[in-house]
């Protein structure tokens, strides 16, 4: 039996558990619904969860125990001589299990019995390249038999995963059932149950963060273990060279990144700010509701269609506009052009906010103004963006934190050249960058010129959580304000 | 069924500072002010009483042309200050605002200091050369706001730190650094406790030598207590304009009377 069969059967138990617990509340109370502590819906939502829930439970630890299980037992089974050349214990086992899968669509054609299958007498290879698995060399009797073995131990895991799922389930919808009392607090039990899933909820998000940072700062111990940390702060050279012997300077990347953002703010901020301003102070309710949409649609456009633009258009432009008619230089990635398209990117993100924060502005600051004969540019210019500023640069700094870690433009617009340069027109690059270059193709996952995107993974995302929570206490700090 | 305003003799007499004459003012396709004519007196506190949406903090903001802020809102008649029509297209609101001062209903301080606060109006109307001039300014507000001795030694602490009634006070010394000729007052005590509200209103009548002062209030004891004049609103009609004495002694129309003495509002 599937699991999604399984699971729907679960599910129907625990739907009948559903109407024959209202009913038997009823019957306890001889069908005074008054007498009850609940009402009647909360004692089918507690056997249904009761009945679901164990059941479900139990087959997610099965899910998770029987692969460990199955892989150590048959693993036991081969013989080191059934190691191809080089290879190790879980390349054989991967093999073990496509074989088992082959065996199973070869059971599904229902030519051959996969029991029967002889490694010696058939080429097994061939029959498994029919039904679609591709091997990568030719199948010794000792895989073939681990393969059957591990089929076998999985059928009958699956059948009595079915067995004690489908036991718990009805013990438990049996049990819950007869412990229905007119006092029971059925409303509780069931809330409490919802109460728990939300928790769940927002622990997952806060479970992954955590794991995403001890990832990060274990693999840059490893690297620094393997590499100077004085070296990676200080030195001004980025050169890794794969044989060994490299120069993994950080200031070189994190001065390109940190210049590309600054470039974007330089656009983003003015701009952003300029459209906050007309849309929250100038514009009609007509033509807001038209624009700001309009302009948040380039939120929505995929960094990597920003990375062509600035390829294909941007770059060239200025090579030839500008940087060569200066003779600033000839190359079309250049920071100015990862800097300008990411700038055009930020511009919602400033103006989205800005306007949400400039509108929170309450009316009667602006009332005061203009009683006091103010026009409306005085009045925005000295109350309403005072009163707005501190959310105002929580919204840059929020973006700040987007630049920083923005990827695409940057691999496309500012080139992969880590250079410690002044002049915008050059190509530079920056810390996501090198950290794509650095993890791509195939390398070797233990040498420092892997592991050091790590280390810069670690302190890109502490620049980030540094900006974004200096964002969040500005905002935070500004709300207090009118309340 | 419009009554026409009854006049007492003693107006003829005094400088009329204002005067609205057949003045209707539509939201959108509300009537909310019905064909309202009304004069009102230099150097006199006048009040407007009259029940919740009767239309009276409508006609204030009208006095200094505050409901050009709000876009469906459409004023037709005359209103004229000095006897010039305020909503002539040769008026500039903005220096109208300057000349008709305004206190609103909820403290409004300008998240700035103090000092800013006060300087706000004088500052962007250029009324002093230098800084010593400016700092006088402000004293002199802050003195005749009757919020000076609290506040002198804390000019540089935000005005939004003060206590409600404080702030209040300060927003009145704001409106009168800008040296307007009235002072338009939207329930400027309501959202104070009793003791702040006798301070504004001692204040209010301070103020009386030497702006006209329109005060809009839901108290009619404070209107008997800080003004000369009252006009009466019911529905977007101004029922009965009169010395405050009379109107509350000897009203003349029904409405009034059942308003004054609580049967209706």
């Amino acid at each position: 039996m599937s699991v999604s069969v399984l699971i729907t059967i679960v599910l129907g138990l625990a739907a009948i558990g559903y109407v024959l617990a209202r009913r038997r509340a009823l019957a306890v109370v001889d069908g005074d619904s008054r007498k009850l502590h609940s009402r009647t819906g909360y004692y089918g939502q507690f056997v249904f969860l009761m009945t679901a829930v164990p059941a479900l439970l139990v087959m997610l630890v099965w899910l998770f125990v029987q692969p460990v299980l199955i892989e150590s037992r048959i693993g036991g089974m081969i013989p080191e001589s059934a190691f191809p050349e080089g290879g190790e214990l879980t390349l054989v086992m991967s093999d073990v299990r496509r074989i088992s899968n082959g065996l199973d669509a070869i059971e599904a054609t229902g030519q051959g019995a996969a029991a029967a299958l002889d490694a010696t007498a058939t080429d097994v290879r061939a029959e498994m390249a029919a039904v679609g698995v591709a091997l990568g060399s030719d199948v010794s009797p000792e895989v073939l038999s681990a393969a059957q073995s591990y089929r076998k131990m999985q059928h009958t895991g699956a059948f009595w995963l079915s067995i004690v799922a489908l036991a718990t389930a009805l013990a438990f919808l049996v049990g819950s059932l007869s412990r229905i009392r007119a006092d029971q607090r059925a409303r509780n039990i069931s809330e409490n149950f919802v109460l728990a899933l939300l928790i769940g909820a927002s622990l997952v998000a806060i479970a992954t963060t955590l794991g995403i940072v001890l990832s990060l700062v274990f693999e840059t111990y490893h690297f620094f273990q393997l590499y100077p940390w004085q070296d990676f702060f200080f030195s001004l050279t980025w050169n890794p060279q794969f044989r060994g012997g490299s120069d993994l300077g950080f200031i070189p990347l994190i001065w390109g990144t940190l210049y590309v953002s600054f470039v974007a703010l330089i656009v983003a901020v003015p701009v952003g700010l300029m459209i906050a301003i007309y849309l929250a102070e100038y514009a009609g309710p007509k033509l807001r509701s038209v624009a700001k949409p309009a302009i948040e649609v380039l939120a929505g456009i995929p960094t990597i269609v920003y990375g062509l633009f600035a390829l294909i258009t941007v770059g060239p432009f200025l090579r030839d506009w500008i940087a060569q008619p200066m003779g600033l230089g000839d190359s079309s990635s250049s920071v100015l052009t990862a800097g300008l398209v990411m700038g055009i990117m930020l511009i919602p993100f400033v103006s989205s906010l800005s306007d949400d924060i400039i509108n929170a502005v309450p009316q009667s600051m602006r009332d005061g103004s203009y009683g006091l004969g103010a026009t409306q540019s005085e009045t925005i210019k000295q109350v309403v963006l005072p009163a707005a500023l501190p959310g105002v640069v929580g919204a840059i700094l929020l973006a700040a934190s987007r630049a920083i870690g923005e990827t695409m433009i940057v691999v496309m617009g500012a080139g992969a050249a880590a250079k410690l340069s002044l002049n915008p027109l050059e190509a530079m690059t920056t810390v996501t960058v090198k950290i794509v270059s650095q993890l791509t193709g195939d390398t070797e996952f233990a040498s420092p010129e892997t592991l050091v995107a790590f280390a810069l993974g670690l302190t890109l995302f502490t620049f980030t959580l540094a900006l974004n929570v200096l964002a969040l206490f500005i905002v935070r700090k500004y709300r207090e304000q009118y309340e | 069924m419009f009554d026409t305003p009854h006049r007492e003799t003693s107006v003829d007499q005094t400088e009329i500072k204002i005067s609205a004459r057949g003045c209707q003012v539509y939201y959108g396709d509300t009537h909310a002010i019905k064909d309202v004519s009304v004069e009102i007196e230099d150097k006199t506190v006048t009040a407007f009483i009259g029940p919740s949406g009767c239309g009276k903090s409508t006609f204030l903001r009208c006095l200094n042309r505050m409901n050009d802020t709000i876009d469906i809102c459409r004023v037709e008649g005359d209103i004229l200050l000095d006897g010039e029509d305020i909503y002539d297209p040769k008026v500039d609101p903005v220096q109208l605002r300057a000349k008709v001062g305004m206190v609103f209903q909820k403290p409004n301080p300008f998240p700035k200091s103090i000092y800013d606060n006060i300087a706000y109006g004088p500052r962007i109307h250029g009324l002093a050369r230098n800084k010593a001039e400016l700092d006088e300014i402000v004293e002199k507000s802050l003195r005749r706001g009757a919020i000076w001795n609290e506040v002198k030694d804390r000019l540089d602490a935000p005005g939004t730190g003060l206590s409600g009634g404080q702030q209040q006070r300060l927003c009145i010394a704001r409106a009168i650094a800008t040296e307007p000729e009235v002072l338009l007052m939207d329930e400027p005590c309501s959202a104070l406790d009793p003791i702040a509200t006798a301070q504004v209103e001692e204040l209010i009548d301070e103020l009386r030598q030497q702006y006209s002062v329109v005060i809009v209030t839901h108290s009619m004891q404070q209107a008997a207590r800080v003004s000369q004049k009252t006009a009466f609103f019911h529905l977007g009609n101004l029922v009965e304009y009169g010395e405050t004495g009379h109107i509350f002694t000897n009203p003349e129309d029904p409405r009034t009377e059942s308003y004054i003495t609580g049967r209706i509002g």
